[in-house]
């Protein structure tokens, strides 16, 4: 058994970066690139229907549903990364956070799917062939774009600046990830590095040094940029509780 | 951005032992960026297993002014159907 925190930690991991993506539906730069992220957004908020599911159960009562779990937590109780709830920015941007993202969701689901927890084995196992095309799709984006024209470059540089300093606490384990159940962090953060370094390389983009990183998120410490994503993602529920359509 | 990218049409075979099927066409930067598009595009609904992508360009096509000339003539050669020939009873979908 697990506890409840760190399968809401996933959870949250993988509804705030779908949301995140969901924000592009309609709104992609072509439209082929809307449909795809807008399937990467559908993968990760049905696999946090799982965890929200899984979460609810544990926490044995039954008026605690996925919903009210997604729908009327605020900011604080949110276990995500600050990773995950950056502003989408350019395309680039979103592309290289998907790629940080990824790369570490796949080490890390390769990992959980042997976990002695059942359900979350379960969960991670059904979730790895998605996040294999994930990792695959931004992979793959973040060499175009890095290794495409002077002002593609740029933005990836720009979105690097932006983005780098959350990637460190992806490897610092919170207080609910020293339980058995859980996946060893520091195991997974070479392999990580490594294909990272890989991509970058092919992607004419220099990896930066190891500094300073902003931590927080995984205990409930936020940027700013979640509580807009949750007045948005929540105001429904809050507004008209208990609505259904 | 989409006025430079080429179009691709795209075939998709829908399991094991079938042939490639025409579905479609969309634009994409490259051969790999068009596999990757054709499998968000028409294979979301579990429609395939297998997918080719050919840059429209090397598509060559019959011209509708050809039409009478093309297949007009075979309207009234009822022999080259394969219908004369006596079948055993056993043969059923033929």
């Amino acid at each position: 058994m697990s506890s409840i925190d760190y399968t809401l930690h996933l959870a949250d991991n993988a509804l705030i970066l779908g949301h995140r993506n969901s924000e592009w539906t309609g709104h992609g730069p072509i439209l082929e690139q809307d449909i795809a992220l807008s399937n990467i957004a559908l993968d990760l908020i049905g696999q946090a229907r799982y965890l929200y599911q899984y979460a609810a159960r544990q926490t044995g009562k039954p008026e605690v549903t996925e919903d009210s779990l997604a729908f009327l937590r605020d900011a604080w109780d949110y276990r995500n990364c600050l990773l995950v709830e950056q502003a989408n920015g350019d395309w680039g941007k979103t592309i290289l956070r998907q790629f940080f993202f990824s790369a570490y969701q796949f080490f890390f689901y390769e990992r959980l799917q042997h976990s002695t927890d059942n359900e979350l084995a379960a969960i991670a196992e059904k979730s790895l062939k998605e996040v294999t095309y994930h990792l695959r799709w931004s992979s793959e984006w973040t060499i175009r774009l890095g290794d495409g024209t002077e002002e593609s470059n740029r933005r990836m540089r720009a979105a690097m600046d932006q983005l780098w300093k959350f990637t460190g606490e992806l490897f610092i384990p919170a207080s609910y990830e020293k339980i058995a159940a859980a996946v060893d962090l520091s195991s997974i953060k070479p392999l990580w590095e490594e294909r990272v370094s890989e991509v970058l390389l092919q992607a004419r983009l220099e990896k930066p040094a190891a500094g300073w990183g902003q931590t927080g998120g995984k205990e409930g410490r936020h940027t700013e940029e979640l509580g807009y994503l949750l007045a948005e993602m929540q105001f429904l529920q809050r507004a008209y509780p208990g609505n259904e359509w | 951005m989409q006025h430079n990218w080429p179009l691709w049409e795209i075939f998709i075979r829908s399991k094991q032992g079938l042939d490639h099927k025409h579905v479609g066409s969309l634009h994409a930067a490259d051969a790999e960026m068009a596999i990757e598009n054709a499998r968000d595009v028409y294979t979301r609904r579990m429609e395939g297993v297998s997918i080719w992508v050919v840059e429209s360009k090397y598509v060559h096509a019959s011209n509708p002014d050809d039409a009478g000339a093309f297949y007009d003539p075979a309207n009234d050669k009822v022999y080259r159907h394969p219908t004369f020939y006596d079948l055993p009873d056993e043969l059923k979908h033929m």
